[in-house]
């Protein structure tokens, strides 16, 4: 199958010719089976790209007497080869020609002779051979001296789910990668997955995104998470996961990017039904080709499955928002040990890719916090952005609340928030905070009104003394205008006292006048007028 | 055994006038003159001038000596120099003497 790939990519792609010659599928076969792949090999063959060659041997036919040599497969090879001017050539399997021709040391001095022929025609050459027991690398140690670069291919059945795996044994001249790297055989061939990018040199956008949820994004920061970030929800069954990440792939298709959505719940179909009974319609999205719904079951595939599968999916719709729901789902089955590194391969595709993901993971139960974040150490710390979705039960319901565990490079809130789900959508309101302890859904409700009520208590206490305060000063105004009164009385009495001192005083005075002048003394007369004036 | 009146129709492939394919084509004349005079017809292909014939019938071996006739097809490869086998690859009965 690599071998096939090598060959047809290689027409197709790099303009170089391919030989195909088969020992153990005829062409018709061959053809037949890598359609499945999306090549056709019966088009390569009539543009003069490829030619197939089918060697048939049989073992019955074949009576072997005294010396002979391959020449004839040699002349049949460079006849191939030079009606088209072959650059590639691929020979799948030489085991069959050990099992057709009984003469092992004249069959391995002859397939030397004609590596050594290719090599010297400057064909690149794929040879496949059956792995041989035991630590063999092939089954007639072919591999000892004829190849520059050895691949092996194997196929591990671990915990029910196959991987196959592959790996450079030997390259000369290269310095290779010594790991085993699974691969995939695809519905676009053949892809191997490096384990991990050797170096994280992802770009960091400075770019916001939304994530649908306008008290959300105030909680990161304002503006909700960057662009290529990725961002873990977790939480326990039912606390909304699945409704953020439908609600960012919405904020998304609403920006007009595209939004690739992996389902490994829920079909498509009952996607969109769910959420529209939060108000949100994917369906337009959909249909304008914003957003693609991929549902499947997780155990469908190998992980390694998996994981091509969105690269594929990625790769052919180009979108700007994953969410993938859940991971958690992906991870059942599989050791934390193999389900970190593929994470993190896909995490750091998608970064690479200048995507924005959300992964939703199911926490196991716990309602204490700290049983649901341990659950997730494993992927968690591969994550820009964590939110923590929890159940608090309380007062005889159980109520949504959200918080924000962390947020690379973002003021976050560390603020708890009660999450509604309601025909409207999402919507984040602010807890109540009590003496010791958060209120949520109708103790809320029910905090609220209790809050409300006491307000208006004391509005209307504020009115009662206003209102006192006002009589009061009435009063005071009324005594003040008494005292006023009583004060204009007295200063009349007064006056009126001061007046008849005076008069008394005159009379006094014109009386002893008058007494003078009865005493006849002029001065005293004077004096006396004098005083008057 | 002298009933076979059936014709046998053979084809030996060779690639240019190499030291095995003359030992092949004089081992192989021989053993038909001595078992099957008369009843054979001997066709040498030498696949370095024509080199598309190969694939047809599905040369890998050189020399290659092909039973056309009678069916089924029988191939016998190397340079024809052990007599017995030769026969045997051909079913040919030998002829004492």
């Amino acid at each position: 199958m690599l071998a096939t790939e090598f060959l047809v990519r290689g027409a197709v792609e790099f303009g170089e010719p391919g030989v195909f010659m088969m020992f153990e599928e005829n062409a018709a076969e061959l053809t037949a089976n890598v359609r499945s792949l999306g090549f056709d090999l019966d088009q390569l063959v009539q543009q003069k790209k490829i030619v197939l060659d089918h060697v048939h041997i049989e073992r019955s036919e074949i009576e072997e007497t005294g010396e002979y040599d391959l020449e004839g497969l040699f002349i049949r090879l460079g006849h191939a080869i030079d009606s088209i001017g072959a650059k590639r050539v691929v020979l799948d399997t030489v085991e069959a020609l050990f099992a057709g021709l009984p003469n092992h040391a004249i069959l391995r001095a002859e397939l030397r002779r004609l590596f050594r022929w290719l090599k010297n025609r400057g064909m690149t050459a794929i040879i496949t051979g059956e792995k041989g027991e035991g630590n063999a690398i092939t089954r007639y140690g072919l591999e000892e001296y004829v190849a520059d670069c050895v691949i092996t291919l194997d196929h591990r059945v671990h915990e029910q789910i196959s991987t196959r795996r592959l790996r450079v044994l030997k390259y000369r001249g290269s310095a290779h990668g010594t790991n085993e790297y699974p691969f995939l055989i695809g519905e676009r061939g053949f892809s191997v997955l490096p384990i991990t990018s050797l170096r994280l040199d992802h770009a960091a956008p400075a770019e916001r995104l939304s994530t649908g949820i306008a008290r959300l994004d105030e909680m990161l920061g304002g503006q909700g998470v960057f662009r290529g970030s990725s961002v873990l929800v977790s939480g326990a069954p039912g606390t909304g996961k699945s409704s953020i990440g439908a609600t960012f792939a919405d904020a998304a298709c609403r920006r007009g990017e595209r939004a690739l959505l992996f389902a490994y719940e829920e079909s498509s179909a009952q996607i969109v039904r769910n959420m529209r009974s939060i108000g949100l319609d994917l369906e337009p999205w959909v249909k304008k080709g914003l957003l693609q719904i991929h549902a499947s079951r997780p155990a469908l595939q190998g992980l390694e499955q998996h994981l091509v599968g969105l690269h594929d999916t990625v790769q052919a719709f180009r979108p700007a928002v994953v969410v993938v729901d859940p991971i958690s789902n992906l991870t059942t089955e599989r050791s934390d040990a193999e389900v970190k590194p593929t994470l993190m391969r896909l995490i750091d595709f998608l970064k690479q890719q200048q995507i924005t993901t959300l992964f939703t993971s199911l926490t196991t139960g716990g309602s204490t916090a700290s049983a649901a974040e341990d659950s997730q150490v494993g992927v968690s710390s591969l994550m820009d952005t964590w939110l923590l979705l929890r159940n608090v039960e309380f007062n005889g319901e159980r109520n949504r609340t959200l918080y924000v565990l962390k947020a690379r490079g973002t003021a976050h809130s560390n603020q708890v928030r009660e999450f509604v789900l309601n025909d409207a959508g999402i919507a984040l309101v602010d807890v109540y905070l009590g003496a010791d302890r958060v209120f949520t859904g109708s103790a809320r409700v029910a905090q609220a009104a209790h809050e409300r009520s006491a307000a208006e208590l004391r509005r209307e206490d504020h009115e009662r003394k206003l209102r006192q305060l006002a009589s009061k000063r009435k009063a005071i105004e009324a005594q003040i205008a008494a005292l006023n009164a009583e004060g204009e009385a007295e200063e009349a009495e007064v006056k009126f006292a001061i007046a008849q001192e005076t008069l008394r005083e005159k009379t006094t005075q014109q009386n002893s006048a008058d007494m003078g002048q009865l005493r006849g003394g002029a001065t005293t007369a004077n004096k006396a007028t004098k005083g008057k004036r | 055994m002298s009933t076979i009146t059936q014709t046998y129709e053979l084809r030996l492939y060779v690639a240019g006038q190499t030291a095995k394919s003359l030992v092949a084509l004089a081992n192989l004349q021989r053993i038909c003159e001595t078992h099957l005079a008369g009843q054979y017809r001997i066709e040498v292909i030498d696949l370095l001038k024509t080199p598309q014939l190969a694939a047809g019938d599905q040369i890998l071996a050189l020399p290659t000596l092909v039973r056309r006739l009678p069916e089924p097809i029988k191939k016998i490869i190397g340079d024809l120099s052990n007599e017995e086998r030769v026969l045997v690859g051909l079913d040919v009965q030998p002829v004492n003497g």
